[in-house]
């Protein structure tokens, strides 16, 4: 017998399988009396605060402010930036720090940073989440150098993590980053950066 | 194998430490360490309080842990259907299903597919599962060699030594330790290397970075995974996990088979119960979900490994398969006053604490001493039942446990204690089962700290001495100050 066949066996004598529409049934059923979102005013606010919290650098900005202030951050950062396509091309308009689109692979260690959009945002936990579409670029441009810069729009910021959710696209890869990388290995003390960016910034464009 | 196939079940299932002794035993070495004993003390302090405050943010926090259990348990009453729905849906995304029934046969598996890619190295992100098969170990044996990657378990590695807590292995050590371990162990260490704490992360992350953008092969656990998409979903803090996940060519993941949730729904509940229980943060730095393969982004080719390892057996018991609910969060550990005294590595498994004392022995069978006396490992004071998010009533288990260690377990001393300190309670599990019913009716009437002040009616007689419903062989408390504190001989 199959290991799937003895193990599925196992469970089939203990607990035998029902019918799906049972299942479903039961399924729903379960009780949710939890809020869907702990805060309703001031969500923005909130976000910002948040991932600060983290001590993640965040500034809110108007729209049209956004290549400025972007331009500004990497020329803190001396050194090339990736970015990836399908980044709005006015949010790079002002850099005059040397940009690489679509860096290869074998190039990302050698990068100062990447600048990227983002899919969602998640003000009660500070989270930002990247499903590696158009402009994000694949998982280890935000991931190998030591800098990310993230630009959230107003609108993708939602209050809490169930309304978030429901609006991923689970058949993509996606990466919450709730601040830069951090360790609470040592004396269960939370250090800021170990192996992803040890710098996380984040510009909230409104 | 039967599921009571004793020592044998051991072996294949999950190693007991080398020479492992009882915990009593055990117990009384670590507490006899007053280094051992400040470290931990430190370190659950430091958690217990800002958990208790990440925890207190959430005002639907009790919603929150009731659908948490209702979710889990709804996965164990159907537990067939969900994973063949997993497996259907992760085969469809463009990824491998293997089934094994131990962990011999898990590590065989993942053997065989690290050799088929040629490779001899890979990168593990932290893992329970991995830790409880052996897997490091078991490709040492094939010629393979696992790289730990989370800062905690590099520094366990590298000083050759045993994890001691779910979340950080290395809780044992304080941050000189681990100073001392890296000048001692690691080839690249930096001269001059202090124990603050931001330079041994910095000397961690020079020190695998060369690894992490070489590795081919990369192996994980899984926290949760998504039945109606076939999602796995992993959660870390340092980027290893990501690196781990997302760099090499071949992932290859073991879970559990309990670590299902129906549908990506229900995340919602867990990515807030989970991160705020283990690092008491609103939100742990990462988390990964990936769902079969994707192309151009990360691995070509991905593997999961379905674990049964002692849980089929585990969900046959009405009593004990609530242990199954567990998300490895860790904060019974951080609560437990046993644990708090005595460690993890008291508890001879990687599961420590309250949930590894009634993990441990389910999984491996109580044919060992180690196995037939942590059910014993506990106060019964129930801090770890208030603090478990998906309330797993530990304290139950436990008791339920200590019935059937008497009734299979080894005759060892620890029986012969038992028997002598709880007397006719322990010896027939009919009046085993009364007192365990007492035990959960006790916690109805808990107060604030855990502790039970007085029961109503008959049992009244049994809280006029104790404040814990059933007597330990011999409480932590009274052997504490029986051997000062484990700096006297026993005398037993």
């Amino acid at each position: 017998m199959s290991a799937r066949e003895e193990i599925l066996g196992r469970i089939e004598r203990v607990v035998p399988t029902r019918p799906a529409a049972d299942v479903a049934a039961d399924y729903a059923r379960i009780d949710r009396g939890y809020l869907r979102r702990h805060h309703d005013d001031g969500v923005l606010a909130l976000f910002a605060e948040r991932v600060a919290d983290y001590r993640a650098a965040v500034v809110r900005v108007p729209e049209h402010e956004l290549p400025a202030a972007i331009a500004e951050r990497l020329a803190a950062r001396p050194g090339e930036h990736g970015i990836a396509s399908g980044l709005p091309e006015e949010w790079t308009a002002a850099t005059a720090a040397p940009l690489v689109r679509d860096p290869a692979a074998d190039a990302l260690d050698g990068l100062a940073g990447a600048v990227t959009g983002c899919a969602a945002a998640i003000a009660e936990t500070g989270t930002i989440v990247l499903d590696h579409g158009p402009g994000q670029g694949p998982r280890a441009l935000s991931l190998v150098p030591d800098y990310h810069l993230i630009v959230v729009r107003a609108a993708q910021v939602f209050p809490d993590v169930p309304e978030a959710l429901e609006r991923l696209d689970p058949s993509r890869p996606l990466t919450f980053v709730s601040g830069p990388s951090a360790t609470s290995d040592i004396e269960l003390s939370r250090v800021e950066g170990v192996h992803g960016p040890r710098t996380l910034e984040v510009l909230i464009a409104e | 194998m039967s599921p009571t196939a004793g020592t044998d079940r051991v072996a294949e299932t999950m190693p007991t430490y080398v020479g492992m002794p009882s915990f009593p035993d055990a117990a009384r070495e670590a507490v006899a360490d007053a280094r051992l004993r400040g470290n931990l003390a430190h370190a659950t302090t430091t958690i217990r309080g800002r958990r208790a405050a990440a925890v207190a943010e959430l005002d639907d926090w009790e919603a929150l842990r009731a659908a948490g259990k209702q979710i889990k348990d709804h996965v164990l009453a159907n537990l067939g259907h969900y994973l063949r729905l997993l497996e259907e849906n992760v085969t469809a995304a463009g990824g491998t299903v293997h089934w094994a029934r131990d962990a011999a046969e898990a590590n065989r598996i993942v053997a065989g597919l690290v050799k088929a890619t040629g490779e001899t190295e890979v990168v593990k992100v932290k893992s329970m599962a991995t830790q409880e098969i052996g897997l490091n170990e078991a490709l040492a044996e094939e010629g393979i060699a696992a790289y730990e990657t989370d800062l905690a378990e590099l520094i366990v590695q590298l000083g050759d030594d045993r994890p001691s807590h779910i979340l950080v292995p290395a809780i044992h050590r304080n941050r000189s330790d681990i100073r001392d371990i890296f000048l001692r162990a690691m080839d690249d260490a930096p001269e001059g290397l202090t124990d603050s704490p931001a330079e041994l992360a910095e000397a961690a992350r020079r020190h695998l970075r060369a690894k992490f953008l070489s590795a081919k092969v990369g192996v994980s656990g899984v926290n949760f995974a998504v039945a109606d998409t076939g999602t796995l979903v992993v959660l870390e803090s340092e980027g290893n996990g990501r690196m781990c996940l997302t760099l090499p060519e071949t992932l290859i993941s073991v879970m559990g088979v309990e670590k299902l949730v129906p549908s990506w729904r229900d995340l919602e509940v867990f990515l807030q119960l989970l991160p705020r229980s283990s690092t008491a943060e609103r939100m742990n730095p990462y988390t990964s979900t990936w769902t079969g393969t994707h192309p151009g982004d990360g691995p070509r080719d991905f593997h999961l490994v379905l674990l049964d390892n002692g849980r089929t057996a585990t969900l046959a018991d009405d009593v004990g398969r609530q242990a199954l609910r567990c998300i490895r969060c860790s904060a019974c550990l951080n609560v437990c006053p046993v644990y708090q005294r005595a460690g993890g590595h008291a508890y001879g498994s990687p599961y420590p604490g309250p949930i590894g004392a009634i993990l441990s022995p389910q999984i491996r069978g109580i044919g060992s001493d180690v196995d037939a006396s942590l059910p014993y490992a506990s106060s019964l004071c129930g801090a770890c039942f208030e603090a478990c998010p998906v309330a797993i009533d530990i304290p139950e288990v436990l008791v339920h446990l200590r019935a059937r260690a008497v009734e299979q377990g080894p005759r060892h001393p620890l029986e012969r204690a038992a028997m002598g300190a709880a007397g006719w309670t322990l010896r027939s599990p009919t009046r085993l089962a009364l007192a365990q019913r007492a035990a959960s009716m006790g916690r109805r009437f808990a107060g604030r700290r855990g502790r039970i002040r007085r029961l109503p009616g008959p049992l009244s007689a049994w809280t006029e001495t104790r404040d814990a419903p059933v007597p330990p062989p011999e409480s932590f408390r009274a052997w504490w100050a029986r051997t000062n504190g484990g700096t006297e001989g026993d005398g037993r």
